[in-house]
């Protein structure tokens, strides 16, 4: 789980909303992970107080959900930017420079991996494997995916997904 | 006339710009007054000439490629649209070397069909294997998959037919097909390109499977790294049912059969088997302790038929040809096709299915004409993270299952990642062991701890301290992990970095600071 940026509370409504992603799933067999993508999918994230809603309408307790939360790379526990950009950092990437491409991505944005930049425009996350290995380096914005990526063409992208951060 | 132009959909293509070279080819075509039917297919795997545009003519399809958004109005200009010579224009498709050189079984549709057209899937031979399970019933089709041949394409290589067998054998009750489509391996997509390409050849695998065991219901475990096969893939499943392959009565049969998509959360470990099923639990990926095996006790306790998408997408053919027409491709104990990924430093990567038997340095050279960068090839990692890293002395190694084995690499998903001299076999064996940690499910203590203590030791043989007894220190971690780990994440991390040790020694020395 991510906590490069405060979490912020949720209100009634939103609690509304993550009991009502619960009731929609509560009847398909180990409904957890769904739940929590439908959340993420939500919020941009797994608000902390969503945690123990979860567990009190599926019968489970809190150590459990949050177990699950932590558990996997792609939930995040703390708000991410309005982009996020995934950086491949698997064998055939490093094959065709990617550790310069992570390093370029890095200096550029200010950040490391996990990290979002002060805007909050850009969170820069590592992934391994996009299955663009035969386009190498790969690098996914959001779900747009770019193979073949130079670092004029990362800043590029940087600037687009920046654009909508409203700086 | 209408012209039919394809341009792939395949998310390999549309990180190369696919989408705007279609949506140019549109606007394009609109100008000069003619009128296009854009077909979207997946991808034919030659991602060097991606996107790659394919005009209907009365010669076939004649494909132009690289076509970047750039290019499409001198491409218009000079005819595309009749098949028109061009300095991009490759010719009939079908006739490409090295499209041409493959022997195509479980990509035979890939790139010629629209993926979500089930006519062109029925058109192209298209649920004929379950028609024909169908009627043989469950025991003779699970012979017939025994008698394929076929092992497990995900990786561990386990008899097909004997898995189902065992889930056959089990007291009567729920049974569960569980595809795994959570690719993990670096330089592995056959299952992306399916999923994208022909995912009714998955549904039907998946059906096929749960009459022969007496399955109702399956699930795909699809990883979240891949939205485009995602949305392919709940597409085709929708389609299926509308059509009455999945549903109640299975066309028209006594079968019940259907399918939940259900998406991964970014845990390589998840691709294990049993890590697998307790995420479709909804639980922590944590491995599961064998046996039981996952066919005797696995989804929620029930005996499940655990299988990779290709494994699962070749079960239609072998059904629909008979398991004699697929064993007689292939040798030895490797039978029928293998669909190879070549990624990483290569001029020309991509998919490649051929019998088993090519060489490492056939795959290399005659399809991937050697490496990107122009630079020697040093080194090759063949089955993803976990697999062992060969040195140009062993380029003559045929890639199939047990002369990989022989010296002590492992064919893995087919994945080959091709590096040039300037690669750093130190670094690389300390990212094996640091991406070991990563993904770490944290339930053995040699996986998870081992994991950690060969990343730092790695790291000071970089910087100089104590080579020697850290390297014997990395080979002891090494031994220990490959005996007692509880699966194969840390049971085979090992394999590059003792590989890497071995074949590239020269490398394991300390280094001048990094500025």
């Amino acid at each position: 789980m991510k906590t490069t940026a405060s979490t912020q509370a949720i209100g009634p409504a939103q609690k509304g909303e993550v009991l009502a992603i619960v009731a929609r799933h509560k009847d398909q067999p180990g409904p957890l992970i769904e739940i929590l993508h439908d959340v993420q999918r939500a919020f941009g994230y797994v608000p902390a107080e969503a945690v123990p809603l979860i567990a009190g309408a599926l019968n489970l307790s809190r150590a459990e959900v949050h177990g699950v939360v932590t558990f996997y790379h792609y939930f995040s526990g703390a708000p991410q930017g309005r982009s996020v950009l995934r950086l491949c950092r698997a064998e055939a990437c490093q094959s065709m420079n990617g550790r310069a491409l992570e390093r370029h991505a890095m200096k550029k944005l200010g950040i490391g991996f996990g990290e979002t930049t002060a805007d909050g425009g850009v969170t820069l996350e590592a992934v391994y494997c996009l299955g663009l290995c035969a386009c190498s380096p790969a690098a996914m914005i959001d779900e747009e995916v770019h193979g073949r990526v130079t670092p004029e063409r990362l800043d590029e992208l940087i600037q687009g997904a920046g654009a909508g951060a409203g700086k | 006339m209408t012209v039919n132009v394809w341009v792939p959909q395949d998310a390999g293509a549309l990180a190369l710009g696919a989408e705007a070279t279609a949506q140019k080819l549109l606007a394009a075509a609109q100008a000069t007054g003619t009128s296009i039917r854009l077909r979207r297919n997946g991808s034919r795997g030659l991602y060097w000439l991606e996107p790659l545009v394919e005009v209907e003519c009365a010669e076939g399809r004649i494909a132009y490629g690289p076509v970047t958004a750039r290019d499409v109005p001198s491409l218009i200009e000079k005819g595309l649209l009749k098949g028109g010579a061009h300095p991009l224009r490759l010719g009939p498709i079908d006739q490409h070397p090295w499209f041409k050189s493959q022997q195509r079984l479980t990509f035979a549709r890939v790139g010629q069909i629209d993926p979500l057209e089930l006519n062109d899937y029925l058109a192209q031979g298209g649920f004929r294997g379950l028609q024909r399970a169908l009627e043989i019933g469950g025991t003779a089709t699970v012979t017939e998959v025994v008698e394929s041949g076929l092992r497990g394409r995900g990786g561990a290589a386990f008899p097909t037919g004997i898995k189902w067998q065992t889930v056959l054998k089990q007291p009567p009750g729920q049974r569960y097909i569980a595809c795994n489509a959570d690719e993990g391996d670096s330089g592995t997509f056959s299952d992306r390109m399916l999923m994208e390409g022909d995912p009714f050849s998955v549904i039907e695998g998946m059906i096929i499977a749960g009459v022969a065991v007496g399955a109702t219901q399956g699930y795909i475990y699809l990883r979240v790294e891949y939205p485009h096969a995602h949305r392919t893939m709940a597409a085709a499943i929708t389609a299926a049912r509308k059509a009455g392959f999945l549903g109640d009565r299975v066309c028209g049969s006594k079968h019940a059969f259907d399918i939940e998509l259900r998406l991964g959360a970014g845990a390589y470990i998840c691709g294990e088997e049993t890590s697998m099923l307790e995420s479709l639990e909804g639980r922590r990926g944590e491995i599961r302790v064998r046996p039981p095996l996952p066919a005797e006790k696995g989804l929620f306790g029930a005996p499940t038929v655990v299988n990779n998408v290709v494994t699962l997408a070749t079960v239609p053919v072998v059904l629909a040809g008979g398991a004699a027409h697929y064993r007689d491709f292939g040798q030895a104990k490797s039978r029928g096709t293998l669909p190879l990924q070549l990624a990483g430093n290569v001029r020309r990567g991509g998919l490649i299915e051929r019998a088993f038997g090519l060489t490492v340095r056939e795959l290399l050279y005659d399809y991937g004409g050697g490496s990107a960068s122009g630079r020697p090839i040093r080194a090759v990692q063949i089955g993803g993270p976990l697999g062992a890293y060969l040195p140009e002395s062993q380029f003559d190694t045929p890639l199939e299952y047990e002369a990989l084995s022989a010296i002590g690499a492992m064919l893995g998903h087919g994945g080959v990642v091709a590096f040039d001299d300037t690669v750093d076999m130190l670094e690389m064996a300390k990212y094996a062991m640091e991406f070991c940690a990563i993904e770490s499910c944290g339930k053995c203590t040699p996986c998870r701890i081992g994991s950690v203590r060969g990343a730092e030791a790695l790291g000071n043989i970089s910087r100089g301290i104590n080579p020697q007894g850290n390297l014997a220190l990395v080979t002891e971690l090494c031994d220990t992990m490959l005996q007692a780990s509880l699966c194969g994440l840390g049971g085979m991390a090992p394999y590059p970095v003792l590989s890497a040790m071995k074949h590239f020694h020269e490398d394991f020395r300390p280094r001048a600071p990094a500025n």
